[in-house]
């Protein structure tokens, strides 16, 4: 599952991804990262079953996470199904069933590129 | 023919799909097909940006001649007559940008949206008047004809990128170090390669155009049919044009395009055509083309077919690299369906055309009369290199009695190898953690060739945030640097002639 990490100005300088690995001893994948002097925007793949407790983990740290359920919607009116949004993805979140254009939202981390890809503007992140 | 039509008219014809077809002509022979299949239709749904749509307006009061005039702030050409407006797809709008376009103006037309026309006019005794505003619907327009100089084409070449940065095309995004493929087309589906001689399709044949009945005017611009790039000129009547089969588009940071959707239907008059339209996607050959080297004459990566860009993965110097298209199949499909049900309905017959479309074509370079600026046409060709072994205070004098604020760092065979700057000198002296320009040099340096358009250089400058560019030779040696400050002082007398 992912899930979208918020660190905050005070606390974006300590080591709290390292912590909360050492504290529930689950596997973090680390998918996308932005860090910068005053905040951090990280999202992050673990185990499900161990998904409530480092989310929890994460917020006793003062961290806001956010599930990514549905990560991006795709307006169905919009979408032609071309597929140019199959070969740009990190992810491999779209692929075709058939001639159509299906998205799998739990593979995506909201990195937003088919979103300019899409000659349609028919993508969208959901909001965090 | 006429045999055909009489079948379209009384409901037995029999048709099929482009796509439907080699496995018939596998199963039944070429002899079988023609007696057993009439039409076989097909279809495409991509980007076309060589489309656009004539508008009259209908004579205002007092009347005006218009000379430049905005539909929903999307400029359109004026210079026909009074009222006959040019509206191209690729038109950016004043207001909005790459968001909307001209391809927006005709979609929200088509989908019954009111828009604002604003023109200014060329005051004459017959013409009185100035400029005028008014708003206006598709239905108000007395014609909207869309009329698309390049459509159709045979096939095109796929896009791949050999760069460092991701850049974004009219081919859609492409990743750096041949991340990705974009390719574009409707392989089998397509209709010029089901009939690559034009045997059925000549000027005025019928055709399905964004869901109205449209025909072709004749060979499109760049049409090159020699080298497998045929393309088409064609029309049709924005009116009766569908949402479906005509989408408007934005290419990031290339601009606004529109989706056309375009099928022709091809009659089985003999062995021939019932061979050619049994094309497979695995025997329609493009080439992948690399984005990266931004001159016209872009290298070759490799060839490739349709079934293969349809595979999902191509091999590039032995990685596996995923494709993805921008033309829809999906909606090529429904073309191809859309108009056999038409033709079976008995509302589509089919024309015979007037005139065959050329069997060659043209499709040259530019020929450029003006000045064209290379890099080694404006360097400056002394420039003063260092070996890295120097220290900080050796390279700041250099800097100092030198003329750029760059210096170039070079191995002992003079191959550059670096590039050190005012900046990082005053860095490492504000740090005092440096010693020697080895510690400190930028190792990856964007560099210049002598031969590349200045432009270019420019371009890159302004990309990397950066103000000079070594220019080296072939063996990488330095034989130059390129500043801002050339490209500034060209600019600035070139505005001045």
């Amino acid at each position: 599952m992912k899930l979208m990490l918020h660190v905050a100005p005070g606390i974006v300088r300590k080591p709290i991804v390292s912590s909360v690995i050492l504290e529930t001893k689950s596997l973090i994948n680390i998918e996308r990262a932005k860090v910068d002097a005053v905040s951090g925007e990280i999202v992050i793949d673990v185990d499900p079953e161990k998904c409530s407790m480092v989310k929890a983990a994460f917020e006793e740290k003062g961290v806001r996470v956010v599930l990514l359920g549905n990560p991006i919607i795709k307006d169905e009116n919009e979408c032609i199904h071309c597929g140019a949004c199959i070969s740009i993805c990190p992810t491999g979140t779209f692929h075709f069933e058939g001639s159509e254009v299906v998205a799998d939202a739990g593979k995506c981390v909201q990195c937003g590129t088919c979103v300019t890809a899409c000659p349609q503007r028919a993508l969208k992140l959901v909001l965090k | 023919m006429s045999e055909i039509n009489e079948r379209i008219r009384d409901g037995s014809v029999r048709v099929v799909t482009a796509e439907e077809m080699p496995d018939l002509v596998d199963e039944l022979g070429t002899v079988g097909a023609v007696r057993e299949v009439d039409v076989v239709t097909t279809g495409t749904f991509g980007a076309m940006c060589s489309s656009g749509v004539f508008l009259n307006t209908g004579h205002s009061d007092p009347p005006i001649k218009i000379s430049k005039a905005w539909l929903n702030n999307v400029e359109a050409y004026g210079g026909i007559a009074a009222v006959d407006l040019f509206l191209g797809a690729t038109q950016p709008s004043e207001d909005r940008g790459n968001e909307y376009g001209g391809a927006h103006v005709m979609e929200d037309l088509i989908m019954g949206r009111e828009v604002e026309l604003r023109a200014q006019g060329a005051v004459t005794d017959c013409y009185p008047r100035f400029d005028l505003e008014t708003t206006l619907r598709l239905e108000d327009f007395n014609q909207a004809t869309m009329v698309n100089p390049r459509n159709s084409y045979e096939r095109y070449a796929a896009a791949a990128n050999s760069t460092d940065r991701t850049m974004h095309t009219y081919m859609g995004t492409l990743l750096p170090r041949y991340g990705n493929v974009s390719y574009s087309g409707a392989g089998a589906l397509s209709p010029i390669p089901n009939d690559p001689d034009f045997e059925y399709i000549g000027v005025g044949t019928r055709i399905f155009l964004c869901g109205a009945q449209g025909f072709i005017v004749g060979s499109g611009t760049q049409h090159l049919p020699q080298e497998g790039f045929s393309t088409l000129m064609v029309k049709g009547d924005l009116k009766e044009m569908n949402n479906e089969f005509l989408r408007a588009a934005t290419f990031q940071d290339y601009g606004p395009s529109l989706y056309v959707g375009l099928g022709v239907p091809i009659p089985v008059l003999n062995e021939r055509i019932a061979k050619k339209t049994a094309v497979r996607d695995r025997e329609i050959v493009t080439e992948i083309v690399d984005y990266g080297v931004p001159r016209r004459g872009r290298p070759t990566v490799r060839k490739v077919n349709y079934e293969q860009l349809y595979s999902g993965f191509v091999e590039i110097d032995g990685n596996e690299v995923k494709t993805s298209a921008l033309s829809s199949r999906h909606v090529a499909r429904k073309v191809a369906r859309a108009l056999g049900d038409s033709i079976k309905k008995g509302e589509f017959l089919l024309s015979a055309s007037v005139e065959p479309i050329p069997s060659v074509g043209k499709s040259s370079p530019m020929k450029q009369t003006k000045e064209f600026l290379l890099v080694g046409d404006v360097m400056s060709p002394k420039v003063v290199t260092v070996r890295e072994e120097i220290s900080i205070k050796e390279a700041a004098q250099m800097i100092i009695g030198g003329t750029f604020d760059h210096l170039p760092v070079v191995s002992a065979e003079e191959k550059l190898i670096g590039m050190v700057t005012a900046w990082d000198i005053s860095k490492a002296v504000a740090s005092d953690k440096t010693s020697h320009i080895s510690d400190m040099m930028t190792r990856k340096v964007f560099i210049a060739s002598p031969d590349e358009p200045l432009e270019l250089a420019a371009r890159k400058l302004d990309h990397h945030k950066i103000s000079a560019l070594p220019v080296v030779d072939k063996d990488h040696h330095v034989i130059g640097m390129v500043t801002s400050d050339h490209v500034s002082r060209l600019y600035g007398r070139r505005r001045s002639l």
